[in-house]
């Protein structure tokens, strides 16, 4: 009985006392292109050499990380959809946004290419992709993916929710299972090219559209805003947030290469971004 | 100067009991004394293990009343041994401990030996033959220091060595004093032990004498029946 | 992980991000299902031996819930341990301890489910016996649950399996934060996102061989403790 009434005790401290763990750590509340790329595989360790900061990611959709932010389950949210930042900001959850890098989004679809997309701009292909009613995957989770794939048929005129059919299918998951399913579906799928680059199940699968200045992608920083959330660790966050835009940061991310090529672009000092 | 508790005599007065509409045992009348062994007798449904399983309080009666030494409860003093006792799953020496107070290793010693099981103290009790886990369940009756022990046809399934061992044991326990008080179908066993005999039939108490008169001169005759070796219907 | 490595490689080399993967996992789930036994043990064994108004209704309910939806668990306690829940204080939400405490609520119903109805059947035997001896009602439920003990590791293993499989809980109270809360169930998800699927498989069979590692061990102490007691 000893035994027990030890064990019992060793768990009830082990609740019971608060995060014996707060050394120098953040939360960081970011999409799946960042993670599935492999980018903060790359540049966080610089940062915690640099530092001594663990950076502790949690890759969600942009709205999901959004929302994580919003309760305040993360003290930095590093997204990539401007208005829902900016949304973000007006409730005043966030202190200020910083934009840190792009990319570009990539029309991905199979080789056979049923619709006649290849070489067409964004608009076309979406076009012709409605009228040949061709497999398509949504990312369906409020990412920054998906709210650009739901801009671009906007954009395109097309309004998707009565467009949509059996070829439509929303999966609600990330980039990774995305494209997964593209290359079992033989269908198309909107994806951030590091996504794409760093994949390792590509198939049949190839870029049949890019380049079109409507696929800009930019991600942007934020802090949580600490007059909601106190207990946000304000200091280690904006430590995080200056060195994503600051030289060495930069450069980091524009080090971060696969196969050679560049996947993500840093533009912290673009105006507008 | 205060008597000792006792819990004997154990007294059933119009005892009955009931399964739904079964009668299992049938307003009983009887007073279990100390002395020499009492041998419950008869065919087997007869009720004779019920009518331990009241005695012992395991069972409420499901009418008239059952007493010990004058007392509505049963008292602690009380030990039973049943047909198929349940082996902890622990040694022979650790059942045995495990009906005692406290930690006494030389009590367990004495009563596994009082049992003939010492050379197997230490052996897992359920390995045990047939023969030694009957006796096993009479050294941890033992070890509750009984004054009535009831037994519940101990030795229905064991060969006749076994049977013999385990009776030689019940007589001794009877010499030092303890009531015996246990259910049997063998009339063989029941000559062999009794010291008075409760005739019971299809959940009625048929007939009560002392051994030596019951055997010779019977004065019911489904006694006598059952005696020639009748099946008593 | 080192991309385009198989998992045997990682395995036989002591890639250092595996084990401490696996370790995690197993940190977790036995946590997890001590934890587990601590709590569920003692009320399975309250539910087998007592009968109170309502029994029937809640051995019912605790049954049900041995197939209660990690995901949903996950997210139950997600809620209630985020910083705008209830327990946000604890400050625990992502880390290994919300993980354990997750799965512990997962496995409960199994431990209790199992553990009431080896006790209740061990009872129906017993009942005479320890009726007879006197046995006072609290040492009645340790010889039981005792005597039960071979049983009750069955029961045990019952809970790590489900543990140690499951992915909906772990994902969602603890975020798959690379070096700190990723379990094997959660490397797997991250490296079919990833499409590295030959890897992912790897992976998937380093996990079931290590559920099997502890099957065989616990087997082991069974047998040698058969052999003992009987």
């Amino acid at each position: 009985m000893d035994r027990r009434l030890v064990l019992a005790l060793a768990f009830v401290a082990m609740f019971g006392a608060p995060a014996l763990a707060q050394e120098r750590s953040i939360v960081v509340a970011s999409t799946t292109s960042t993670q599935d790329s492999g980018l903060f595989g790359h540049i966080l360790p610089i940062f915690k050499a640099k530092t001594g900061i663990d950076v502790k990611v949690i890759a969600q959709g942009t709205g999901q990380a959004l929302d994580t932010a919003r309760r305040g389950d993360a003290d930095v949210v590093f997204v990539h959809a401007k208005a829902q930042e900016e949304k973000f900001l007006a409730e005043g959850f966030g202190v200020k946004r910083f934009p840190v890098m792009y990319n570009d989004f990539v029309l991905i679809g199979p080789a056979s290419d049923p619709a006649g997309v290849k070489g067409l701009d964004i608009e076309a292909a979406l076009k012709a992709i409605v009228a040949k009613q061709a497999g398509f995957i949504s990312r369906g989770d409020r990412s920054g993916t998906h709210s650009a794939e739901l801009a671009l048929w906007k954009d395109c005129g097309i309004d998707i929710e009565q467009a949509k059919g059996p070829w439509y299918k929303s999966i609600g998951q990330g980039m990774g299972a995305a494209l997964n399913t593209a290359d079992a579906a033989n269908a198309y799928v909107l994806s951030d090219r590091g996504t794409w680059l760093a994949f390792k199940n590509k198939g049949d699968l190839a870029i049949l559209v890019e380049g079109d200045k409507r696929l800009f992608n930019q991600y942007g920083v934020m802090l949580v805003n600490p007059a909601k959330h106190p207990h946000v660790k304000a200091d280690l966050g904006q430590q995080f947030i200056d060195w994503l835009v600051s030289g060495e940061g930069q450069k980091a991310i524009a080090d971060y290469k696969i196969g050679g090529k560049q996947l993500f672009f840093p533009n912290a000092g673009m105006p507008g971004a | 100067m205060r008597a000792p508790v006792t819990g004997l005599p154990v007294l059933f007065e119009q005892a009955s009991l009931r399964a739904g509409d079964v009668t299992i045992l049938d307003r009983l009348d009887l007073r279990l004394a100390a002395g020499a062994p009492t041998i419950l007798l008869g065919p087997n449904g007869s009720g004779k293990t019920s009518l331990l399983r009241l005695a012992m309080g395991l069972v409420a009666p499901s009418g008239g009343r059952i007493s010990w030494g004058g007392r509505a409860e049963p008292g602690e003093r009380l030990a039973m041994v049943f047909q198929r006792p349940v082996m902890l799953r622990r040694t022979a020496a650790a059942n045995v401990a495990y009906a005692l107070p406290g930690r006494d290793d030389a009590r367990v010693a004495q009563l596994l030996d009082r049992v003939g099981l010492a050379h197997v103290a230490g052996r897992p009790a359920r390995k045990l033959s047939g023969g030694e886990q009957q006796r096993l369940a009479l050294a941890r009756a033992l070890a509750r220091d009984p004054e009535i022990l009831f037994l519940d046809e101990p030795t229905a399934s064991l060969d006749p060595a076994a049977t013999k061992a385990v009776e030689d044991i019940v007589a001794a326990v009877a010499a030092s004093g303890v009531k015996i008080v246990m259910a049997t179908h063998d009339i063989g066993q029941a000559r062999r032990l009794a010291g008075d005999i409760v005739f019971l039939a299809r959940g009625r108490l048929i007939e009560r004498a002392a051994a030596a008169t019951f055997f010779t001169a019977p004065a019911t005759s489904e006694a006598a029946a059952f005696l020639r070796g009748d099946l008593v219907l | 992980m080192p991309d385009s490595a198989s998992a045997l490689q990682l395995v036989l080399s002591g890639d250092p991000s595996l084990y401490s993967i696996v370790a995690l996992s197993l940190y977790v789930s036995l946590g997890a299902v001590i934890l587990a036994t601590l709590a569920g043990l003692p009320f399975g064994a309250f539910l087998a031996l007592t009968r109170f108004p309502g029994r029937g209704f809640v051995v019912v309910v605790v049954n049900a819930f041995m197939g209660l939806p990690p995901v949903v668990v996950g997210l139950a306690v997600y809620l209630l341990l985020s910083r705008s829940g209830p327990l946000g204080f604890l400050g625990i939400l992502f880390t290994p301890r919300a993980m354990i405490l997750a799965q512990a609520l997962l496995v409960m119903p199994i431990i209790a489910a199992l553990a009431r109805q080896t006790i209740e059947d061990l009872w129906v035997e017993y009942r005479d016996e320890l009726t007879a001896l006197r046995v006072s009602p609290a040492r009645r439920v340790g010889t039981l649950i005792w005597d039960a003990r071979f049983s009750l590791v069955t029961t045990l293993l019952a809970g790590f399996g489900r543990a140690a499989a499951e992915v909906g809980t772990v994902m969602i109270v603890g975020g798959n934060i690379d070096g700190f809360t990723r379990t094997m169930t959660t490397a797997i998800a991250l490296e079919t996102s990833k499409g590295d699927l030959p890897l992912a498989m790897g992976l998937g069979l380093v996990l079931i061989t290590l559920i099997i590692v502890v099957n065989a061990l616990a087997w082991g102490a069974r047998r040698i403790g058969e052999i003992r007691a009987g």
